[in-house]
């Protein structure tokens, strides 16, 4: 459903979306618990769980010691014994801490013990930077693909408060851990959100706009990029589409494969390293299927591969910009 | 404790025959420890288990065909051939499940005490980790976070002296079990995890505080192993004189006979009654297991997602 056009729309921010998805399924269903750093009195990292202890209370938000591998793995025995658990990494570089029980643990349960248990459970991880100016190297990575590699996880990442709120609720009521990622500079960011119940299936992109000429995949932040790029680009006589792909894992294959096919060329943007990210995996999967529709080779925008760095100048230095993905564009366009 | 053994030794014989695959760790000299803990669980309490962790799963009551069939990766197996002997796991009787990275089991057996707490039940998790785990930050936090949560978890250390080559002493700084675990809050005993009845009282007392809502214990067993680390490990860094030794001076099976025959409590007789019933178990087990059917290739796939 389009929500730019519904009559019951708000318009709240990217954060209270993802508030009112934990508040609605934590009373919906009292299984549904919040475990985190900070979760209870200070709402966590950003805000994003305030009151939330206030109204439902220890049964149900627990503030957890600095202890990341020990909460995720907590979440996966809460969840193999009757909880719905979801985790707050403060941030996501913090997640690193936890990967053993995130991807050795939580993510095989199901297949390793073939089928008799599940883990339904959802690490929420802010990441990203660009917000948080000069936060440096532990704490503005974009790290996805670490978990996009790992079998028995799902992975989303929502650009919108409309996308974010309907994919926690699904993520929520997933019987698989699911990371779902936030992205730090997206929280304040305000748009439509209906007053009533919705969910937002996995494994469903979301064409944010249409286009004939090139299609641009992007998530989180760079899809606001990208939607901007588009926009200077139709100045000059390019439309574009603006594929946000919303979860990573599933990926919704056809979505970007029917775009490409119909445009023959594909920008693909992320914030994280240009190394083994997800836009490597994205122009594989198209050269192997969209190859004899393309007119040219596939172009990806991508972080340099550096540490975050601390300095002004350096840290806008490496990051996607706006700039670097309308000059994809027309690269690929052949456009002068 | 005789069905554990006769396990061990048939899993022993198998991997020997090439029949059996992997990392198989047998837990052959630490029965007592398992059994003497789970005399007190019900079907509905929880364990976390280990890479050794054949004794913890039989002892909580696990069928030994479909763990058998498991370790010869079948699909009658527990886990459907998919797991294997490391990450075996029989959620019917309480077990979530063995994790071979060491101390991985504690966050778990953590999270289940919450459910349990936020249930309201009475039910209790036994962690089970061995002395090298206490090299693992995660078996602190656990601790940590069963102590200011109060959770019904016992910390079960199997101390069998050895993490693969390295001994405990020259590892593992804690000296006093006691003081560590008031340290952080709650009751920790070091028990000979040799004498069965030991642990049994020790474990009783663990069982009946966590049911009654007076949070975790840690029990520190000290038992020994009489297998290497795993079949077929050289075990170049202990004797065959300190292994023979433990076998002939703190086998726990041979203990716990002695002194029940000596109490005029067990007839020679009866004794051998009972090992010739766990002998057949097993061997019905190993048969099971043996003409059962190897999972489907076709289904690799089957699982990744509930």
């Amino acid at each position: 459903m389009s929500m730019h056009d519904s009559p019951n729309s708000r318009k709240i921010s990217y954060l209270l979306a993802i508030r009112e998805a934990l508040q609605e399924e934590m009373r919906r269903d009292p299984a549904v618990v919040l475990f985190g750093e900070d979760v209870v009195r200070h709402g966590g990292g950003f805000g994003v769980s305030k009151n939330l202890w206030e109204e439902f209370g220890d049964r149900q938000v627990r503030n957890t010691p600095i202890s990341e591998n020990c909460m995720a793995g907590m979440a996966l025995g809460a969840a193999m014994t009757g909880c719905r658990p979801v985790v707050e990494f403060m941030f996501m570089d913090f997640a690193a801490l936890a990967i053993d029980q995130i991807c050795n643990e939580a993510a095989k349960i199901s297949y390793m013990y073939g089928g008799q248990a599940s883990a339904p459970l959802v690490y929420r991880c802010p990441q990203g930077g660009l917000s948080m100016k000069s936060a440096g190297a532990h704490h503005s990575q974009s790290l996805e693909a670490w978990f996009t590699h790992i079998p028995g996880l799902k992975v989303v990442f929502p650009s919108t408060p409309y996308d974010a709120k309907g994919l926690l609720k699904t993520a929520i009521r997933d019987q698989n851990p699911v990371v779902f990622i936030e992205h730090k500079a997206l929280y304040s960011l305000e748009g439509p959100v209906p007053d009533g119940e919705y969910v937002i299936p996995f494994g469903e992109a979301d064409v944010k706009m249409a286009g004939s000429r090139a299609t641009i995949v992007a998530s989180g932040f760079m899809l606001h990029l990208a939607l901007q790029a588009a926009e200077m680009l139709a100045k000059e006589g390019l439309d574009v589409e603006v594929i946000d792909p919303r979860s990573l894992k599933p990926l919704d294959e056809e979505c970007i494969f029917g775009s490409v096919r119909k445009t023959h060329r594909a920008v693909l943007v992320q914030e994280a390293c240009r190394t083994g990210g997800v836009a490597a995996e994205w122009g594989m999967r198209i050269e192997e299927e969209c190859f004899d529709w393309l007119d040219a080779p596939v172009e990806r925008v991508a972080g340099q591969d550096v540490p975050i760095p601390y300095a002004r100048s350096l840290e806008s230095r490496v990051w996607p910009t706006l700039d670097g993905i309308v000059q994809a564009v027309k690269k690929v366009c052949y456009f002068k | 404790m005789h069905e554990i053994r006769f396990f061990e030794e048939t899993a022993g014989n198998l991997y020997r025959r090439g029949l059996l695959k992997g990392g198989v760790h047998a837990c052959i000299g630490q029965e007592a420890a398992e059994v003497g803990i789970s005399a007190h669980l019900r079907t509905d309490d929880f364990i976390t288990s280990t890479h050794r962790g054949h004794g913890h799963h039989l002892a909580k009551g696990a069928d030994p065909k479909r763990l058998m069939a498991e370790l010869l990766g079948k699909e009658t197996g527990y886990c459907k051939g998919r797991g294997g002997s490391m990450h075996v796991a029989a959620f019917e009787v309480g077990s979530l499940g063995a994790f071979p990275i060491v101390g991985a089991g504690v966050p778990s057996a953590v999270g289940a005490g919450f459910s349990i707490q936020q249930q309201g039940t009475d039910q209790v998790v036994v962690a089970y980790f061995g002395d090298g785990a206490l090299g693992q930050g995660t078996v602190y936090e656990g601790m940590n976070l069963a102590s200011i949560w109060k959770l019904p978890v016992i910390f079960a250390c199997e101390n069998n002296h050895y993490a693969v080559s390295s001994m405990m002493e020259d590892m593992v700084a804690l000296k006093d079990i006691p003081a560590f675990a008031a340290s952080l809050g709650f009751c920790g005993r070091r028990v000979n995890g040799q004498e069965i009845l030991e642990v049994y009282q020790a474990a009783g007392e663990a069982v009946e505080r966590a049911r009654s809502g007076g949070g975790p214990t840690l029990l520190f067993l000290d038992t020994y192993r009489f297998e290497g680390h795993y079949f077929g490990e050289p075990e170049g860094y202990r004797s065959r004189e300190e292994v023979q030794k433990a076998r002939t001076e703190i086998d726990p099976i041979a203990l716990f006979r002695a002194q029940l025959m000596e109490s005029k409590v067990l007839t020679l007789e009866k004794a051998q009654e009972i090992e010739q019933a766990a002998r057949a178990t097993v061997a019905e087990a190993l048969v099971f297991a043996e003409t059962s059917p190897e999972p489907d290739p076709e289904e690799y796939g089957r699982f990744v997602y509930a």
